[in-house]
């Protein structure tokens, strides 16, 4: 076990440090001059020098690379050119505000996939197993920002019931979560379907059923925990997916969040601020991905036996 | 074949692309300014409206179907050859060429990669070519990916090692007899990216980032939409309808093709 954790480990130091070159290099990519981009035309040559300077866009690209590296070790993301303060401090309150975003989609997500997979798994070829799957394929096909104004078309123009946009009360979080949720909902009930139907023809099922259980204690106890593997997996690779998601949700909903910030950032220039959002997005992609690796590693002794 | 399940998606597939392809013979008028008709309602004349600046909602949503198509097809095409191209190599050569493709692949795939799209093309500036670079630098690698896992296990077929003992030289082995055999997986794969990516170009469309105005595009026109929900919900509700259609048609046809091209699920 402990090999098979040093193992991912040092992959994921390796995936960070390629994602850190990646969002290095980004500010590369900018046609032209970036300093003049981000300056705009009427810049002086005197003000582009001393941002190139501050920057380090005057020395070679191995330099910077070094600098921007050993930057990041000490916590330091850079300074916004918009705000003029340290990044660090700035990204903070949004990144907890998407992380709360995120994991209300995550527990709704997971409240609507497991009674609609198991439904659908249990009544196979009826009319609830279409209907879940024809959800579950309306939500995979529906854009988050046609989603999003559809919500606030019903519930907040039409019936009137909950806030539009922004983050003044506790029910604002209700309707992103809703469009952020909706997706992975349905990736995760054909997900929940799938498992399910091939756990319920295993023996120990069959036991379960023997032996007198209630068919609620089987589907719980010893359907759903075995079936429990396989959605950690999609739940750990989906939620990529839904941290980018949730950059245009925020922008839909106004929520105050990291996504929200990144496009900001992109129509202000700011691209100091734009590389250290995609990297701490990136980052804990990455991070939780390999948790959920372990986890899983830990769940189920077979996976770590075989490496 | 033609079930409804089949015949209702390819239909709606049929327009769209009947629909991008024609749109420079049919005469559109997507960017006349008609004050007159101002945030009006579907009509007899107008079969969807006007939006915002009084242009025809249709004309718009029938010039929005060539962008995503224009970009789909673009993007499907870059990153195919590329994907394809990187993926049989990797996989043909192995050893440490192979697991330097391999890490470079696990970099791009640790990105959310709506995420990276939506930073390169922040960062490029507008325009159509630009969506569609940002689109291919994270659509490759799932192609890379397929035809690298493919090329593994067809490197041992006995075709392949009867080739190679007939000394065959390498890129005709790839060609004539690896190459075939990866085209049914990756038309599967190519044809869920489909769906993909006109969400995607949508979305950076809808964040500002995608092609520029007065240029059509649904995710554009569902941004302009948000803005007069409350007295014109139809300008938001036309793309927002048309885009979902098509994805959800590609995400049908795409599981009936993989269901038709599954030799094992059929024996069944």
């Amino acid at each position: 076990m402990l090999t098979f954790i040093l193992t991912r480990l040092f992959s994921m130091v390796t995936v960070v440090i390629g994602i850190i070159t990646l969002v290095f290099l980004l500010i590369h990519l900018v046609p032209g001059d970036p300093v003049q981009v981000m300056l705009g035309e009427t810049a002086t040559v005197v003000a582009q020098d001393e941002l190139r300077h501050s920057l380090g866009l005057d020395q070679p690209l191995h330099t910077q690379w070094w600098h921007y590296f050993t930057n990041l070790l000490q916590g330091n993301l850079g300074t916004s050119l918009h705000s003029k303060e340290p990044i660090a401090e700035k990204i903070g309150k949004p990144l907890w505000e998407t992380a709360k975003l995120a994991i209300a989609g995550l527990f709704l997500a997971i409240l609507i996939a497991l009674p609609l997979g198991s439904l659908a798994a249990l009544r196979k070829d009826t009319v609830w197993d279409s209907g879940a799957m024809l959800f579950s394929l309306l939500g995979i096909s529906i854009p988050h920002f046609w989603l999003g104004p559809l919500l606030i078309l019903l519930f907040s123009l039409q019936l009137k019931w909950l806030p539009v946009s922004g983050n003044e009360e506790w029910s604002s979080i209700i309707l992103p979560a809703i469009t952020l949720g909706t997706a992975l909902a349905s990736i995760l009930a054909r997900m929940v379907r799938a498992t399910l139907l091939e756990v319920l023809n295993e023996d120990y099922i069959r036991t379960a059923r023997a032996k007198g259980l209630r068919e609620s204690a089987v589907i719980i106890h010893h359907a759903l925990r075995n079936a429990s593997l396989p959605i950690i997996t999609i739940l750990g690779l989906q939620l990529g997916a839904l941290l980018g998601g949730a950059v245009i949700t925020e922008t839909v909903f106004a929520w105050p969040g990291i996504g929200q910030l990144t496009v900001e950032s992109i129509q202000n220039r700011d691209y100091p601020v734009v590389q250290a959002c995609v990297l701490l997005i990136s980052l804990t992609y990455v991070i939780i991905n390999t948790f959920t690796d372990i986890l899983y590693a830990w769940l189920d002794p077979r996976v770590h036996y075989r490496v | 074949m033609f079930k409804p399940q089949t015949f209702i998606p390819l239909s709606i597939l049929l327009t769209w692309l009947g629909l991008a392809i024609s749109s420079t013979w049919l005469s559109l008028h997507p960017n006349d300014i008609s004050l007159p008709h101002l945030l009006q309602s579907p009509s007899a004349i107008a079969w969807l409206g006007y939006d915002d600046l009084g242009r025809s909602l249709l004309d718009r949503l029938i010039l929005g179907a060539r962008t995503s198509f224009l970009v789909a097809t673009g993007v499907i095409s870059v990153s195919l050859t590329v994907g394809t191209v990187i993926g049989m190599s990797s996989g043909w050569l192995g050893g440490t060429m192979d697991l330097i493709i391999v890490r470079i692949m696990d970099i791009f795939l640790a990105f959310p990669s709506i995420l990276l799209a939506i930073a390169l093309s922040g960062l490029l500036g507008p325009g159509i070519e630009n969506v569609v670079f940002a689109l291919s630098i994270i659509g490759w690698v799932g192609f890379a990916r397929l035809a690298r896992a493919q090329t593994l296990s067809l490197k041992r077929r006995e075709h392949v090692i009867a080739a190679i003992a007939l000394g065959a030289k390498v890129p005709r082995i790839l060609f004539r007899h690896v190459l075939p055999l990866l085209v049914a997986p990756l038309v599967v794969e190519a044809t869920f990216g489909i769906a993909g990516i006109v969400i995607a170009e949508a979305g950076l469309s809808f964040l500002g980032l995608g092609v520029q105005p007065p240029t059509a595009s649904w995710g554009s026109m569902i941004r302009d939409g948000t803005r007069y929900m409350l007295v014109a919900p139809h300008i938001v509700l036309a793309p927002g309808l048309a885009l979902m259609l098509v994805v959800l048609s590609v995400n049908l046809l795409g599981d009936r093709l993989r269901d038709w091209l599954d030799v094992k699920g059929k024996q069944e």
